[in-house]
């Protein structure tokens, strides 16, 4: 783009960047052989990833740099930010993918969110308690708020839209309760670590990423727990005459959502040492929505991928990291976001499809 | 003058299947005429092309003397066929009179009338010798009154012919009466009616005259006063009365003679569904469940396998009494049950084969105890051989099989789990001839074995050979019950029309 | 037994109607010293929240279809500043929001082609719809524009109905400002469309059961294209009333006022499955809305409270719904 054309691009150093492109093309190259749905999120995340690599400079470009102390040294880059800013996201897509695999889908995330970062926060700073009790409690208070939903909607039947709204519209009033409509701002080292701190050199949320996502893949592969969602979610009927029990499923996976909303909250409060009732997770349920449905989960329910979500999640921070990247206001990047997002719904439409085939002179499959 | 409705030599084809083979039909002005036949006949693919749902392949329809081709179900109403389906396809929460006049409201200056919508529907409902609150809300009336506003709206529009698709199957018999008596004020005022049925009572209480199709080809146009219902039974399941190939002898297995029954229903029933009956099983046994489609029988295995309440009557395994709430519940009590709507309540579409059949097996482990994978072929790789399961492999999405091999799905499903009792609902509907006999070897099998099953067909030479007691269900009530010698096509018939069978000489 | 069952369905709204004269009644008691009960409260009630008024109308007709609308904070965003902008660089006001208008409809049909058209569900649609629009106000401009112009401050010196004078002076001592009069016009209009129209009964139609207003001949996919462009519409014309009481226009205003909307329709008695629900039914609601915060304010109770009120009844009329829904099925 500028004179610095030649030099603009980086040369990938450290095993990291090109284990990064040998693991992208090995699994765009897996999925086309399987034909698995993850291949559009992976293919959009690759192309994002080429333009950056020829338009924008530095994106590729991994330091290692000792921190302020000049004790600990760990990487600094572009792609590292990726990581670090995308985890909250992440989290949350892990939740939200199981829960839109029932067929159903959870607006509440954010403000419970907020709920669980302002609990900790007073917590350590106003009650005193030390970090880990006053985790451990806004976590379980995150996982009742999920169960709340789960109940609102595997045991009186409520649409899961208007279900969670209730809490997304309250929950931040309930967690300003806490805060007695204050920002708790907090500078306890635990609580601080979550969000800043590095473990293996790398940002400690990825440890957290890949640990809940470790977790969830073992709780829905290792178990039949994953094949009962995607079958209450492809065809509640024939599930329950099966013998499995949907509403036991959903309920399940609306707590679970809840928990991992907490956990994403206590990052967010840890990035800027604060707890904003108003602003912490604010629009991220949509963010996680997205991630999913870009992932390849349809919103209608059925298979899901949770590798899909986290692929989709990280389209969206990369795209915004790019859009950040090349000075676009941070206000206006919602736009093309829109319209990445559109164009991946239309390209999943089956209507769309239909419409192609017929033009394209074939009968629709 | 040309009558009404001429359906000439009209045909149907799908993949491998001839739904109408150059089917004549005819319906005069002030007639009701009912159209008859099983499963697979070809009543519904005939409809479907009169009212536009389908095209045809062959074949010339008239309406009032001029050739007609109603591209779709508005086409068809704009050409003056109404139809009134089973499912009240109205809007539940806007009024009666709006429902009537719902896409056509008479307006000035873009403004609806009310007042003018008021008076057409009046004049369609005292056209129907009827009185109802106009401004009521559709769904707080019962089905029975919502099917006669869906009457009015047809003779709003002003139609012709009138097609009632199996518009008795959720009333009660004093609203069959009042609709009977609608139908018949209609038929007076000289409108063209088709009844699609399976009640035969309903047929001739009714109906002026009877057309009857099978297997996609028209066996006859009778009038009703004519044609015996022994008559009509025979000629719509295509077997002469009398049982010229009795099927070899069937005795139950020797366990099983003078054993108390695995599963003994005393009274069982549930208003809308059944009426209460008495009905049990045994180890080594098959019992067939057998009546005309609409007769009560999937309603009673649900009620068996927990997925509706019972309203009455109890249920008693291995002589202890037993509420069966749930399908879960009914599976520990080792109870397997294949449904007969295999789209609606079997198969999970995008999960592969290996899924599908596995499901019911874990779901009986619980979530935490998985199946191995390995332990997952190996199951599912069974069942594709043992059942020849058509699939390009196991990880194949099961909603690219054929219904046939669907089917099989379903049934490995349940046999994974290896039951003490299966209902088997329909298990051979949709799948050729060959896979039929497989299955029903397998039942044979399985029944030596010690299972328990209870066989739901409306093939009654199917059910006959394969059962050693038969249970005969008409209009979702239990009319008798077979054993041994009397379990043939003829009896079982015979139970079915409701006549007592005079060839007392030609039994087995 | 035949007045129990029509009552039936109207149950949610008299609910709702009930909730607002309890709460009325209740502030007038408990503030009698603060004049709750005076005419210029009640005037205020309809003024503070107009904007939300009028989109909500908009979003009544949607929810109605059974879809549902998350772009209107955004596109009532857009609209100000986009309104502001063009005033700024010379266009009369009348005309500008008038393009604001026509931008605001396109945008509504644009989303509703993708969900009529395309099978695109409203959720999702509506959702990207909010973002386009949020950013787009930025692109349009960054800060918030101040409006200087002689017809704002015409309408703003008349544009309003007097009630009352004061005695001596004569000056208005009460009086409805323009923007409470178009909330009140756009609410007519509306409950009128609802009614009169074939457009409207399509809607209650569709919302009710599109399978059966397919196979009865209604217009599926057009009237749903229209819900959403009239939605449009509804939140530019938002944009437009929001204008004249801010003066200003700001891309980064209303953020979250969809869910306002999606409150009031709700605790209006509109069902969130569509089919059933009244235009005056999202009056009320707005009014309770309006009724909370002057509430709270006047209890001196902190303003977060409000969003946890608003849960609460939200959550006590979706149940009551959910129960008359049982119980119909159940009677059927």
């Amino acid at each position: 783009m500028t004179a610095d054309a030649g030099a603009g691009i980086p040369i990938p150093h450290g095993a990291f960047v090109i284990g990064l492109w040998v693991a992208l093309g090995a699994g765009l190259v897996a999925c086309a052989i399987r034909r698995s749905r993850v291949s559009w999120a992976l293919a959009a995340l690759a192309l994002l990833l080429l333009f950056n690599l020829f338009f924008t400079k530095d994106f590729f470009v991994i330091d290692l740099k000792p921190d302020a102390d000049l004790r600990h040294w760990h990487y600094f880059g572009t792609l590292v930010d990726i990581l670090n800013h995308g985890s909250k996201v992440m989290l949350l897509a892990l939740g939200m993918t199981l829960v839109i695999a029932t067929g159903g889908v959870d607006l509440s995330v954010g403000a419970v969110m907020a709920l669980s970062a302002t609990l900790t926060a007073q917590a350590v700073v106003a009650w005193g308690w030390p970090f880990w009790a006053g985790a451990l409690m806004a976590l379980a208070v995150a996982l009742l708020a999920g169960a709340w939903n789960g109940l609102l909607v595997a045991g009186l039947g409520v649409q899961p839209i208007v279900a969670t709204l209730i809490l997304m519209v309250s929950g931040r009033g309930i967690a300003q309760l806490v805060s007695a409509g204050q920002i708790i701002t907090f500078s306890d080292p635990s609580y601080t670590f979550l969000g800043n701190g590095h473990l293996f050199r790398l940002p400690f949320t990825l440890t957290l990423v890949v640990a809940m996502l470790v977790l969830t893949s073992l709780l829905t592969r290792a178990t039949a727990v994953g094949l009962f969602v995607e079958a209450v979610g492809d065809n509640p009927t024939s599930s329950r005459y099966s013998g499995v029990s949907p509403r036991l499923v959903k309920f399940l996976v609306y707590s679970f959502t809840g928990l991992c909303a907490g956990l994403a909250g206590l990052i967010a409060a840890s990035n800027v040492k604060s707890a904003d009732a108003n602003h912490c997770g604010l629009f991220l349920e949509l963010d996680a929505i997205l991630a999913v449905v870009i992932g390849g989960t349809a919103l209608s329910g059925g298979r899901f991928s949770l590798i899909g979500s986290m692929v989709g999640a990280l389209f969206i921070q990369t795209l915004t990291t790019t859009m950040y990247a090349r000075n676009v206001s941070s206000d206006v990047a919602p736009v093309p976001k829109a319209l990445a997002i559109i164009a991946v719904c239309l390209l999943q439409s089956e209507v769309l499809r239909q419409k192609v085939a017929r033009a394209l002179g074939r009968a629709p499959r | 003058m040309p009558e009404l409705l001429e359906m000439s030599g009209v045909s149907r084809f799908f993949p491998g299947v001839r739904a109408l083979d150059g089917v004549d039909f005819t319906v005069r002005r002030g007639e009701v005429h009912a159209l008859m036949g099983g499963n697979g006949a070809g009543k519904s693919t005939l409809i479907n092309v009169l009212t536009g749902v389908i095209p045809r392949d062959a074949g010339v329809i008239r309406l009032d003397g001029r050739p007609i081709s109603p591209s779709s179900p508005r086409a068809a109403e704009a050409l003056g066929i109404s139809t009134v389906y089973q499912e009240v396809n109205l809007i539940p929460h806007l009024s009666v009179e709006e429902n009537i006049c719902l896409g056509r409201q008479p307006a000035r200056w873009g403004a609806v009338r009310w007042g003018a919508i008021r008076g057409r529907a009046r004049t369609a409902v005292a056209r129907l010798g009827l009185e109802l609150d106009l401004a009521r809300q559709l769904s707080t009336y019962s089905v029975a009154i919502q099917q006669m506003v869906a009457l009015a709206r047809a003779l709003d529009i002003e139609a012709k012919l009138l097609v009632l698709d199996e518009p008795t199957s959720s009333l009660d018999e004093q609203e069959v009466e009042e609709l009977f008596a609608v139908v018949r004020r209609l038929r007076d005022q000289g409108l063209g009616v088709v009844f699609i049925t399976h009640f035969l009572e309903q047929v001739y209480a009714v109906s002026d005259r009877i057309t009857v199709l099978r297997d996609g080809h028209l066996v006859g146009e009778y009038a009703a006063a004519e044609l015996p219902r022994m008559d009509l039974v025979t000629k719509m399941v295509g077997r002469p009365v009398v049982d010229s190939q009795p099927g070899p002898a069937l005795t139950p297995a020797a366990e099983s003679v003078g054993v108390p029954p695995l599963l003994e229903a005393q009274g069982l029933g549930r208003r809308g569904a059944v009426q209460p009956m008495d009905l049990s099983v045994r180890s080594g046994e098959v019992v067939g469940l057998a009546g005309l489609l609409g007769s009560g029988r999937s309603e009673l295995a649900r009620l068996l396998f927990g997925v509706d309440r019972a309203d009455s009557g109890q249920v008693r395994v291995d002589g202890r009494p037993a509420r069966v709430r749930s399908p879960r519940h009914a599976m520990t009590l080792r109870i397997a049950f294949t449904p007969e709507d295999r789209k609606v309540a079997g198969i999970v579409p995008d999960l592969s084969v290996r899924e599908n059949i596995v499901l019911a097996m874990q779901a009986s482990r619980g979530p935490w105890r998985k199946l191995s994978r390995r332990r997952q072929m190996e199951v599912a790789e069974r069942y594709i051989g043992a059942l020849g399961i058509k699939t390009p492999s196991p990880e194949a999405a099961v909603r690219t099989l054929s219904g046939g091999n669907q089917q099989k799905v379903l049934l490995a499903r349940w046999l994974a789990t290896e039951p003490r009792l299966i209902i088997l609902d329909e298990p051979t509907r949709g799948i050729d001839v060959g896979a039929k006999q497989e299955i029903q070897k397998l039942v044979s099998s399985l029944r030596e074995k010690g299972m328990a099953i209870l066989f739901i067909s409306g093939e009654l030479d199917e059910v006959v050979r394969t059962s050693q007691r038969v249970v005969v269900l008409r209009d979702r009530r239990k009319v008798g019950e077979l054993t041994g010698a009397e379990v043939n096509e003829g009896r079982v018939m015979a139970a079915i029309a409701g006549h007592p069978v005079q060839e007392a000489t030609h039994d087995r | 037994m035949k007045r129990l069952r029509v009552d039936a369905k109207h149950i949610p709204l008299l609910a709702t109607a009930g909730v607002m004269v309890l709460m009325y009644v209740s502030g007038c008691i408990a503030f009698h010293d603060k004049n709750f009960s005076s005419l210029r409260v009640i005037v205020d009630l309809f003024g503070g929240n107009a904007f939300l008024g009028v989109a909500a109308v908009g979003a009544t007709f949607v929810i109605l279809s059974g879809g549902i609308d998350l772009s209107v904070g955004s596109v009532i965003a857009f609209t100000t500043i986009a309104v502001a902008a063009m005033v700024s660089k010379g266009l009369h006001p009348l005309p500008a929001m008038g393009l604001a208008l026509l931008a605001g409809t396109a945008f509504g049909a644009g989303m509703g082609v993708l969900v009529a058209a395309f099978r695109i569900p409203p959720f999702l649609v509506t959702l990207t719809g909010m973002f386009f629009a949020r950013g787009m106000g930025f692109v349009v401009h960054g800060l918030s524009i101040a409006i200087e112009h002689p017809f704002y401050q015409a309408v703003m010196r008349h544009g309003a109905i007097v009630v009352t004078r004061h005695a001596k002076t004569g000056a208005p001592a009460v009086q409805i400002p323009s923007w409470t009069i178009c909330f009140l016009l756009v609410a007519l209009a509306g409950a009128w469309a609802a009614r009169y129209t074939r457009f409207g009964r399509n809607v209650y139609a569709i919302g009710s059961s599109e399978h059966s207003a397919r196979l009865m001949g209604v217009p599926v996919t057009w009237t749903k294209v229209g819900v959403y462009a009239l939605a449009g519409f509804c939140s530019a014309l938002a944009g437009c009333v929001a204008t004249l009481y801010m003066q200003s226009g700001n891309a980064a205003s209303f953020v979250g006022s969809e869910l306002d909307v999606i409150a009031s329709v709700v605790i209006g008695g509109t069902l969130l499955t569509g089919g059933v629900g009244y235009v005056g039914g999202t009056v009320m609601g707005v009014l309770i809305l309006s009724l909370i915060t002057t509430l709270i304010t006047n209890a001196n109770i902190s303003s977060w409270l409000t969003s946890v009120a608003v849960g609460i009844l939200l959550l006590v009329f979706i149940v009551l719904q959910r129960v008359l829904a049982r119980g119909q099925s159940a009677a059927a």
